[in-house]
């Protein structure tokens, strides 16, 4: 859609013509440090080019400097959102090159904080998303369910947002029996009843829906071809998750449905979301129900170190804990690239091993990279307060656009 | 091999490998099939080409990603690697190319247009240059940024810094000054065939270059250094010149450093026993 200067609607008798202006670095509605150099006629967006990488840290260089274990906290600092879903890739990686079984618990663990993780992420863009509209309520009710999240993070990991708990071979160590017990009843008795809650302000609101229904639409075949992912691509109506087409862990053993959008709009995006949270809901409860007993990481002493205690009174896990915490482990050399399902989208890590303790080379592939580079023709003739509500819904948090 | 790991799980429909490759024809220069993922390798001029074929007649609909891997030692040092995925046949594949910093690699935005920012990326981290891609710009560096900060021998810790000046107040750069190096252990154990100079061998291995003019050298002490590691001296024998003694009171900081270094080194006959 483009207007001449003569018919702009904006404009009224006289006649204005273009004018640039910058969206950041610094705005409440960018979800962090992102630049957008926009081309205004009036109120109407003519072209946006956003600039990134305000927060890049060159955390894959720092990677090739560091062993595979030294290495997995600067994933839970890419999308300090969804940690637990960053490192997933990671370890997921390192392992089919290292081609190493998981125990079964630690698999289950895994899948139920990687979906604990997804319902933390929604919260924040869900509740982000509806503030940059304009509402205020429910961004506060979904942050208690998102201190919620947190507390089960430090109760299982000790840390509440930069985790490490997952590690190549399993998870860092297992849970109190007490935590599951309290995430089995947390899910019926806090996060529904507040979710939705939260949801009945917003999802019919008129306001709301003004705000997003229609706004940047985008065909099945625009979503391919700038490379969607995650929720962008689901809304546009094309039903593809990771964890459904390839699956990993044990979600192939979990009952869960896909939701897709039919508008493809930001309404859409949003709604697909919170289908999302309740869907990830239900596989935790499956988990929990299903959740065996036996070890959380693989036996393998030349990958997972002993636990504390045993290395007290072993002399070989004694060796294997000096080993693992000084050189570390070698990885066959190699290459994989292996991507999963984080919130936002596919996560995905490219890993080059030369057979030594640390990676040639990890490739990153954020979520928001590829969706925001869509910003400039999904904004195009929309106005300007809807640049915020397009920037809600693509759920951009620049730690891991920016690497 | 068995398959044991628990990472995404993808099968590819029989004899796609071979179909794949026959597809591509004397575009590839290389394929081979591993840990269950396809790899492409083809010839440069023919990426756009390559790509298309994935694209159009093997409905690979997506691009995800594209990555720069350095490899310094090789002639054409740059690998620009393209993952595909095809949401149709649930399948991925990945096609790379090599390239040097002069020989520029085909864009494939006329393909994707998700393509114009991966490709900005691999140009700023790299330099690889992506000949036709209209908006060539660095991306994720800083504005007036030099250099391209991932290849191999550019350095971790890089060669500014800035900080905000009470005097001009305004951001300024300077050249990085490190109160400490940045430590970088060397975890090749000694017994695994490690190709270098033990610190401390270097000054028993040859015979001593003439001695700078002004230099006293007393004897005593240049008798007493080969004593300590005698044992070492015969795996590594090729260093290139002992220092003379006068200068090794130039450098005491250099000297001490290094014994830490190798602490790691020294202990992992333990851990493979």
């Amino acid at each position: 859609m483009s207007f001449s200067l003569e018919e702009s609607p904006t404009t009224g008798d006289e006649v204005i013509t273009n004018y640039t202006i910058n969206f950041g670095p610094q705005h409440p509605a960018a979800h962090g440090v992102l630049r957008m150099v926009m081309e205004l006629d009036g109120e109407i967006i003519e072209r946006i080019d956003p600039h990134v990488g305000l927060l890049h840290r060159g955390t894959e260089k720092l990677i090739e400097h560091k062993t595979y274990t030294q290495a997995l906290p600067y994933f839970d600092r890419l999308d300090y959102c969804s940690p637990l879903a960053m490192e997933y890739s990671y370890v997921l990686a390192i392992e089919k090159l290292l081609n190493i079984e998981v125990p079964l618990r630690g698999q289950y663990l895994r899948v139920l904080f990687a979906e604990l993780t997804r319902i933390c992420n929604h919260m924040l863009n869900l509740g982000s998303h509806v503030m940059d509209v304009g509402a205020m309520t429910p961004n506060l009710w979904m942050f208690e369910i998102r201190e919620d999240c947190l507390n089960f993070f430090e109760r299982a990991s000790g840390a509440r947002m930069h985790s490490a708990w997952f590690r190549p071979g399993g998870v860092h160590q297992d849970v109190p029996e007490k935590l599951l017990v309290d995430l089995g009843e947390w899910i019926d008795s806090r996060l529904f009843p507040l979710f939705e809650d939260a949801m009945s302000l917003v999802v019919d609101n008129r306001i709301f829906k003004q705000r997003n229904v229609d706004i940047a639409k985008v065909s099945r075949e625009d979503a391919l071809a700038w490379g969607f992912s995650g929720p962008m691509i689901r809304a546009a109506g094309i039903p593809w998750d990771l964890r459904k087409s390839q699956p990993y862990d044990v979600y192939d053993r979990m009952d869960f449905e896909i939701p897709v959008g039919t508008n493809s709009d930001c309404y859409d995006r949003f709604m697909v979301r919170v289908e999302e949270v309740r869907q990830s809901a239900r596989i935790m409860k499956q988990c929990l129900a299903e959740m065996p007993s036996g070890p959380v990481a693989s036996a393998d002493r030349k990958v997972v170190p002993p636990k504390r205690g045993e290395m007290k009174q072993s002399m070989e896990a004694l060796i294997h804990h000096f080993k693992l915490y000084t050189e570390g482990f070698h990885v066959p050399a190699g290459e994989v690239y292996v991507a999963t399902e984080s919130p936002k989208g596919e996560f995905g890590v490219y890993l080059v091993s030369d057979g030594s303790n640390k990676p040639y080379r990890c490739k990153i592939r954020p979520t928001a990279f590829s969706h925001l580079q869509a910003m400039d023709f999904m904004s195009k003739g929309h106005m300007l307060p809807d640049a915020t509500a397009i920037l809600g819904a693509i759920d951009v948090v620049f730690g891991e656009c920016d690497r | 091999m068995t398959v044991l790991h628990s990472a995404p799980r993808f099968v590819a429909e029989e004899g796609l490998f071979d179909a794949l490759k026959a597809s591509l024809g004397d575009l590839v220069v290389a394929a081979r099939e591993e840990h269950g993922e396809i790899v492409l390798t083809v010839r440069r001029e023919g990426i756009e080409d390559a790509l298309r074929t994935l694209r159009d007649a093997h409905d690979y609909q997506q691009l995800m990603e594209i990555a720069g891997v350095d490899f310094p030692s090789r002639p054409e040092r740059f690998e620009v690697v393209y993952m595909l995925l095809s949401v149709t046949l649930n399948h991925r594949v990945i096609v790379k190319v090599s390239a040097a910093e002069n020989t520029p690699v085909p864009t494939v935005t006329t393909l994707w247009p998700v393509a114009g920012w991966l490709e900005r990326e691999v140009f700023d981290m790299y330099g690889v240059i992506f000949a036709g891609n209209t908006d060539l710009r660095r991306i994720l560096t800083d504005y007036g940024f030099e250099g391209h900060p991932f290849r191999k021998d550019f350095p971790l810790t890089g060669y500014v810094e800035l900080r905000y000046s009470e005097e001009d107040k305004r951001v300024v750069y300077e050249p990085v000054k490190l109160a400490q190096d940045l430590r970088s252990f060397d975890f090749m154990s000694p017994w695994e065939g490690a190709d270098y100079v033990l610190p401390g061998d270097e000054k028993a291995a040859t015979p001593p270059p003439p001695p700078p003019a002004p230099a006293p050298a007393p004897a005593p002490v240049v008798k007493a250094e080969p004593a300590p590691a005698p044992a070492i001296k015969e795996e590594a024998p090729a260093k290139p010149a002992r220092k003379p003694r006068a200068r090794k009171a130039d450098v005491p900081v250099e000297a001490a450093e290094k014994p830490k270094r190798t602490r790691a080194k020294k202990k992992t006959d333990g851990g493979e026993a």
